[in-house]
């Protein structure tokens, strides 16, 4: 906003529009610039690592996308995947949010098409960065919508570089986030625009940007969400106009098309709570719309009277709709919400119903340290730009702030959903930067015009009309802006605005302007601009060192240098080369992406926990001893059992550690298992004070099967920092087939049944073992 | 509900002065309200259809539905672009408003028959 302000200084219109033309390509240079910064910060794992897929969901998105690059779109919408779930399987065509991999599937097609030849690989570990050059151009245009093109820039630079978004969008992580983020700013803008300039062109635009957002994230029930609850506060503060109308109608009704046109919405778009809003603003919209109109042909006093006659009689309709529908809704047992907005909406919910949804490390509450890590400055520039957007309050703005204080909710229930509030804060930031930037330059400009002014005192009846004209400017800067934009396509702009300074010198000639005294305000500019060097230097450093880890590798700096552990893509190469195509793989659902797509095996449970029980029969496996483990795996058909054991390096992330939520989820669907039975005292431990529960269940026996052995009897555990309770034993029912040089993954194998059982006693327990059903129903213990 | 007479007369003065201020409506705003209320009809002959045979296909209750209410919709976007009285739509030559519904129509139709199975 500091380009235009010089046009009313010098009237002449040939330089104004030269200024104006450079302003716009300083713009679009300055985009260009933002979009080369944030497509660079986000390579630091490329550089630091390699070109790889990190963590464990985007092995599944890559997995997928190279079946759809190889076998094309109609067998990708009709893909049943048998390698996973195993013997479920999985719908893929129909369970999955196809927006990402038809996406890097697109990209990569076009790049073949031009014959350049990238693999599917590179195209899915950059997709991600270049998803978030878009995102800030995206940020830019939305803050411009809201505030001029100032803010937008500013917004823009600070999307580029918030740790929060590059957390979820470095090179490798090729997840849903990575292009969903830029298709919820970019709905957002679609609307605001649409809201701004009451055009149906732009308001079918952002349908289709919104069909785009239903397609990457499920995360799209904010969307659907956020704008009726905008357009309702706008009814109720008396903002209704008929551009609300064609931002809002045609949105819900395209929307829900094209929502239920996505296989994995389906008709839940009709049918779901999270839903209903939409359509209960709609209606609301309509009876507006309608009351306005009513309003406008008819007198004031018929009016009254129909208004009278309507709520006597639209009440009682209104109660009897509402009674039916809270009849429907309170028929299902959750109130027709889905488990995980049921655990968005009250934080309690999941860990005492879903304890998978609990158990994942992303969804629980985010700390306070983590706001200030994810966000730096933003976290108090923000309240700054909500009262920026107060002055004046539009559509746009109070859209804005609205969107800020619900991400601000949802991102204290999840820390995952801090992704959601880093476009909101970087909005608000902006605006804020923005207007006190033009605070400081304002009164640095009013310094140095009266600088020039005093020193040339030639012409007296000039000087004061030219002292008069900057407190002008320098007054009513905003009303200069808004009458531009009440009168956008005037061709004679130049006289109007002269017209309009007449009367404004004449009335403003006593005020004083609103600027700061000039050293003020230069040492709040390099304090400002030292405040944005804060930023970037934490920006930085967050994207380097914390969020650039591919989690697949891990390094450690020793006194000797940099130790790599590579043990994952080890295991699941030599799984990969030493075991048959369709063995399967039993392992925690963590690595089940991972199994799928770099072994290339059938794994049992994945990382989709789709299925609460089948993974509660793993956990039951894990927790039991070691017969009653072997028999649930074996009538699994599974030949291979996958363990994560930290416990040689100090990896605090392995399954040992993760053991309480399989004897929980286990326990949840088959109550043999018991909590308590693994803890002693109510505190977990696998030392010499452990519970024989523990000390005998398969979990405790895989993993230190054998660590004796590498510190000369000790058996000490880096990550509990105690020796272990059980040193010495055999397994009977597994035999080790490979441990990783680190033994951070250890792999064993089930043994075959014995053909010959010796004794008797051996001989009747052998007849009873094949006809019991999987030991979830088996009525007594046999191993107390 | 018990109508007193003051309240019978002055439903009848409303519904008269309705009239008469709906009558002063251009033609033009009368043809897009007239598709309006014809769209709206068709969608509730569907869902009592619907009412009465059971709602299998889903999809293609669904299509038929909100492909009226959409049509509808998008009728009284243009009807408000088009509405001379509007002020904030005085710039907005009619054909353009036109050419927007036109499109919007297109979107709408064509999501649609994707979606009537």
């Amino acid at each position: 906003m500091a380009v235009p302000v010089d046009n009313l200084t010098k009237p002449t219109p040939a330089s104004s529009t030269l200024r104006f033309a450079f302003g716009n390509v300083l713009a679009f240079f300055i985009l260009l610039l933002i979009g080369v910064l944030a497509f660079s910060i986000r390579l630091f794992s490329v550089i630091k690592y390699e070109s790889v897929i990190h963590e464990f969901d985007p092995y599944f998105n890559y997995r997928v996308t190279q079946f759809l690059t190889k076998n094309g779109i109609y067998d990708f919408w009709n893909w049943f995947d048998d390698r996973t779930w195993y013997p479920l399987g999985r719908v893929i065509g129909g369970t999955v949010y196809p927006g990402l991999t038809l996406t890097a599937g697109t990209i990569w097609k076009v790049l073949q098409s031009l014959n350049i030849p990238l693999s599917v690989e590179t195209v899915c570990v950059f997709t991600a960065p270049v998803f978030s050059a878009f995102a800030a151009w995206a940020t830019y245009l939305l803050t411009k919508e809201v505030k001029g093109t100032g803010a937008g820039l500013t917004a823009a630079v600070l999307l580029a570089m918030v740790p929060s978004y590059i957390s979820r969008s470095v090179a490798g992580s090729y997840d849903n986030e990575a292009v969903a983020i830029f298709a919820l700013i970019f709905t957002f803008y679609l609307y605001i625009k649409t809201l701004n300039t009451g055009s149906l062109f732009y308001a079918t635009l952002n349908s289709i940007a919104y069909f785009y957002m239903v397609c990457s994230w499920g995360g799209y029930t904010f969307i659907i969400n956020l704008i009726p609850m905008h357009v309702l506060l706008c009814i109720v503060t008396g903002r209704y106009s008929s551009r609300l109308y064609i931002a809002y109608a045609p949105l819900v009704v395209l929307g829900t098309l094209l929502a239920a046109l996505v296989p994995v919405v389906g008709f839940n778009a009709v049918m779901t709570s999270e839903h209903f809003a939409s359509f209960l603003v709609f209606i609301v919209i309509h009876v507006v719309a309608l009351a306005y109109y009513i309003k406008g042909i008819l007198s004031p006093k018929m009016f009254k009277v129909a208004a009278t006659l309507v709520v006597s009689v639209g009440v009682v309709v209104c109660c009897a709709v509402v009674a039916v529908l809270v009849a429907v809704v309170a028929s299902s047992p959750t109130k027709g919400w889905s488990g995980r907005s049921l655990s968005l909406l009250d934080p309690t919910y999941a860990s005492k119903y879903i304890p998978i949804i609990a158990s994942v490390s992303e969804h629980q509450p985010p700390t306070w340290p983590s706001y200030f890590m994810d966000l730096n400055v933003l976290a108090f520039l923000v309240p700054a730009g909500i009262i920026a957007c107060f002055a004046p309050l539009s559509d746009a703005s109070s859209f804005v702030i609205l969107y800020l204080v619900m991400s601000v909710y949802f991102s204290g229930v999840m820390v995952r959903l801090m992704l959601v509030l880093a476009p909101a804060a970087c909005i608000m930031s902006g605006i804020a930067l923005s207007e006190a930037f033009d605070v400081f330059t304002r009164s640095i400009k009013f310094y140095i015009s009266n600088l020039s002014e005093f020193l040339q005192t030639d012409a007296g009846d000039t000087l004061p009309g030219n002292n008069v004209s900057p407190q002008n400017e320098v007054l009513k800067n905003e009303k200069k802006e808004d009458t531009l934009k009440e009168r956008p396509s005037r061709k004679n702009k130049k006289k109007e605005k002269e017209n309009i300074e007449k009367p404004y010198v004449k009335s403003k000639t006593e005020k004083r302007p609103l600027v700061l005294p000039v050293e003020a305000s230069f040492f709040a500019l390099f304090l400002t601009v030292l405040l944005g060097g804060f930023y970037v230097v934490h920006s930085v450093w967050a994207a380097a060192e914390a969020y650039s880890a591919p989690s697949i590798v891990l390094t450690s700096h020793s006194h000797d240098g940099l130790h790599v552990f590579d043990d994952f893509r080890e295991a699941y190469a030599w799984l990969s080369h030493n075991t048959e195509v369709d063995d399967k793989v039993a392992s925690w659902w963590d690595y089940g992406y991972q199994t799928t797509a770099m072994a290339n095996r059938t794994v049992i449970v994945d990382n989709n926990t789709w299925n609460n029980t089948h993974i509660a029969t793993v956990g039951t496996a894990m927790s039991s001893p070691e017969k009653a483990g072997w028999e649930i795996f074996n009538s699994l058909d599974v030949k291979y059992v996958l363990v994560v054991f930290g416990g040689l390096v100090g990896y605090p992330s392995d399954d040992i550690n993760k053991f309480l939520w399989m004897v929980r989820i286990g326990g949840g669907v088959f109550p043999h298992i018991k909590e308590p039975d693994y803890l002693r005292d109510g505190q977990y431990r696998i030392d010499s004070q452990a519970t024989p529960t523990m000390l005998n269940s398969l979990m405790y026996k895989l993993s230190y099967f054998r660590f004796v052995e590498t510190d000369g009897g000790k058996g000490y555990d880096r990550v509990r920092r105690t020796e272990i309770g059980k040193k010495y034993f055999k397994l009977t029912h597994f035999e080790e087939v490979f441990t990783t040089h680190h033994w951070m993954v250890r792999i064993y194998k089930l043994k075959p049944q014995k053909n010959r059982i010796r004794g008797k006693t051996k001989k009747s327990k052998s007849k009873t073992s094949p006809t019991t059903p999987r030991s979830g129903t088996v009525k007594k213990n046999p191993w107390h | 509900m018990g109508k007193s007479p003051t309240t019978k007369d002055d439903a009848q003065a409303l519904f008269h002065s309705l009239r008469s201020a709906y009558s002063a409506t251009p033609t033009n705003l009368k043809i897009i309200d007239l598709y309006v209320v014809f769209a709206v009809f068709i969608a509730l002959i569907q869902v009592v259809y619907m009412a009465v045979v059971g709602s299998f296909p889903f999809n293609s209750f669904l299509s038929g539905v909100l492909s009226c209410v959409g049509t509808a919709v998008l009728a009284v976007c243009l009807r408000i672009q088009v509405n001379k009285e509007n002020k904030e739509f005085k710039d907005l030559p009619p054909e353009h408003a036109f050419a927007d519904f036109v499109l919007c129509n297109l979107v709408l139709h064509l999501v649609i028959m994707n979606f009537l199975g």
